[in-house]
């Protein structure tokens, strides 16, 4: 068993070393296509293990839990693996149309691939302290690729970005510390039980806070996400696609497994704390997407606020939320990837992505604007794509529990998405150009126009899919769901000889 | 003996957060290092302090017969030590980096990614 979840983690690693060696040579990006493609089918055979025996566990070095460390996949890491092996394979392939050979021999694949090990790694992983590695994995090539391109611009980025992250880490390593003083355990299975025996339970709540504090960080929560849209604009486009899927993801998955699987002992007090966190957190990251006016400062706020409406999904804690918060990160991963790599060919033919320099590409690329509005609409929450059922279920789940506050938040928050959208139309499509300048997308050399357009056409098409037939996903979500709300199911696959 | 290590992990914390606040990115990279220091202290600390007990066990052994120091946090620390180390060697050539590219440290004034609104002036 215990291949079928490491190879997700070590196909990637290989990839990386691989196409750093290759770095020089144009087979570098070719390693690294094919790396994510093995990654995706890797993970699609541990999507097929979980959904058959609901989780896959591996006991690394043949140490048992809690003892050594314990990778696992139950239907929410497997799902967030798949999804990020897609999102992976997606980029790969947009990378080749944009990453320059200056930025490639300084190691943009194998850093591209060494975040994805730190991605995957951090979902399967069933130990504290693993996930803290992973973390630091996951964000010493964050850094990397973020100033790769060494403007100034990035720097400035890159600094305001590494600053906060490595302040969260310090909290998220402090947490884990009194944690492990308090229960003596570090696996997250024994965790759970140590911690709903512990009878200091004040002590709990308050290192419950600090991982609160610290993955809210990192998902980029009201009022933590400072370092997002200082830095998401500066880097190469597929640097800041990849940022955008992914990076703010790690941080939900952690607070959802945390907040179902450990710390669930006074759920009045710390969910309701998510909950106004979650509703903030859409509401100023819409109303700043409202303010911005850049093409991706506008996309970079609405990560923020898209981050809202998973976080609302684990704070209301029913199987429904649940359910709609995992179909969201699925939903949010594809559709945020998708727009950034839009504004990467956006900015290729017009020249910019600042909207009242840039104009008149529906004109001179209706293929472009046809593929943008597709993800665009998604995200606002149009029927029959994909973001109109993540939004549904979440608004359905907050009004059936009750939280109608939260819930018209939603639905509000849904509308100004609908204004931003709208504005990065009327201005970088609808608009003529300033300087009345006609890019088209033929002027591209067909070899990369295709290596571009071709993910964002994927990526469109299974928001499409998704949106059209919902059925088996939802039905994942909420198996996803009832498993984290089942936190025994879970120690008894991590533990099956029961607790040492 | 907790007590006095909890006491001098908070009092690095403070200072820490003194020197994070300032503003200057030099300065904040101390703190950083300070603060990760303190947290390796309330690792080591959460630990149990055992002193004078090492953790041997007896030859064919499975089982401590006496109490012994834990080993666990200490490697959980050497681990963060490792990484933490990779961090802030990369956070100092980004510091290079940036007093390269803006003369200064001074991270309120690093406005290169986002650039202070002109629009103050109604004739734009």
């Amino acid at each position: 068993m215990s291949w079928i979840v490491s190879l997700p983690l070590i196909i990637p690693f290989a990839t990386a070393v691989l196409s750093f060696l290759w770095r020089r040579s144009h087979l570098g990006g070719l390693v690294s296509v094919t790396g994510a493609a093995a990654q995706l089918v890797a993970a699609g055979v541990l999507m097929a293990s979980t959904w058959q025996n609901g989780y896959t566990v591996g006991q690394m070095g043949g140490w048992d839990a809690p003892f050594g460390i314990t990778l696992v996949a139950d239907l929410l890491s497997a799902v967030m693996v798949v999804i990020t092996a897609i999102t992976g394979l997606a980029v790969a392939v947009y990378a080749l149309s944009e990453i320059d050979a200056r930025r490639e021999e300084l190691g943009y694949h194998a850093l591209f691939h060494v975040l994805l090990t730190g991605v995957t790694g951090a979902f399967l992983t069933g130990d504290l302290f693993n996930l803290y590695v992973w973390f630091e994995v996951m964000l010493i090539a964050s850094f990397g690729l973020l100033v790769l391109g060494g403007t100034k611009a990035e720097i400035d980025g890159g600094v305001k970005y590494v600053a906060l992250n490595l302040v969260s880490t310090m909290l998220f390593l402090m947490a884990t510390g009194l944690l492990y003083g308090l229960t003596g355990s570090l696996n997250m299975a024994d965790l759970a039980q140590s911690v709903r025996a512990s009878d200091n339970q004040g002590l709990v709540t308050v290192i419950a806070m600090m991982f609160m504090v610290a993955f809210g960080v990192k998902a980029a929560l009201f009022p933590l996400f400072f370092w997002l849209p200082a830095s998401y604009h500066t880097p190469a486009f597929s640097v800041s696609a990849v940022f955008a899927g992914l990076l703010t993801k790690v941080g939900v998955y952690a607070l959802i497994r945390a907040f179902t699987l450990i710390f669930v002992s006074d759920v009045a007090l710390t969910h309701q704390i998510l909950l106004w966190a979650a509703v903030l957190t859409m509401i100023t990251g819409v109303l700043g997407a409202a303010s911005q006016n850049d093409f991706r400062k506008i996309l970079s706020f609405h990560i923020v606020s898209q981050i809202g409406y998973m976080v609302l999904g684990l704070a209301l804690f029913t199987p429904l939320a649940l359910t709609g918060a995992v179909f969201y990160l699925v939903h949010h991963i594809i559709v945020k990837a998708n727009l950034f790599l839009v504004s990467g060919v956006a900015h290729k033919l017009a020249k910019g992505t600042d909207l009242s320099r840039i104009g008149g590409l529906y004109k001179t690329a209706p293929l472009l604007a046809f593929l943008f509005l597709i993800p665009a609409f998604s995200l606002a929450g149009f029927p029959p794509l994909s973001g109109f059922w993540a939004k549904y279920v979440v608004v359905k789940a907050s009004f059936e529990a009750g939280a109608f506050v939260a819930g018209a938040a939603a639905l509000v928050v849904g509308a100004l998405t609908i204004f931003s959208m709208t504005k990065i139309w009327a201005e970088a499509f609808w608009k003529d150009h300033p300087d009345g300048q006609e890019p088209r997308l033929r002027d591209i050399a067909l070899r990369e126009r295709l290596l571009a357009l071709a993910p964002i056409a994927g990526l469109a098409a299974l928001t499409v899919v998704i949106g059209l037939f919902p059925a088996p996903f939802l039905d994942l979500a909420s198996r996803a769901s009832a498993q984290l709300l089942d936190p025994q199911a879970y120690i008894d696959a991590v533990m099956p000889g029961g607790p040492s | 003996m907790e007590v006095v290590l909890a006491l001098l992990a908070g009092l690095m914390v403070a200072a820490a957060v003194y020197l994070m606040l300032w503003g200057d990115m030099m300065r904040f990279l101390f703190g950083l290092m300070l603060m990760s220091n303190a947290v390796n202290l309330v690792i080591f600390a959460s630990g149990r302090l055992t002193p004078g007990q090492p953790p041997l066990l007896g030859a064919g052994g499975k089982l401590p017969e006496t109490a012994m120091a834990n080993a666990l946090p200490q490697a959980l620390i050497l681990t963060a030590l490792v990484i933490g180390f990779g961090l802030f060697a990369f956070a100092l050539v980004l510091a290079l980096r940036a007093h390269h590219s803006f003369g200064h440290l001074e991270m309120n004034d690093m406005r290169a990614a986002e650039p202070v609104a002109k629009s103050a002036d109604p004739q734009e």
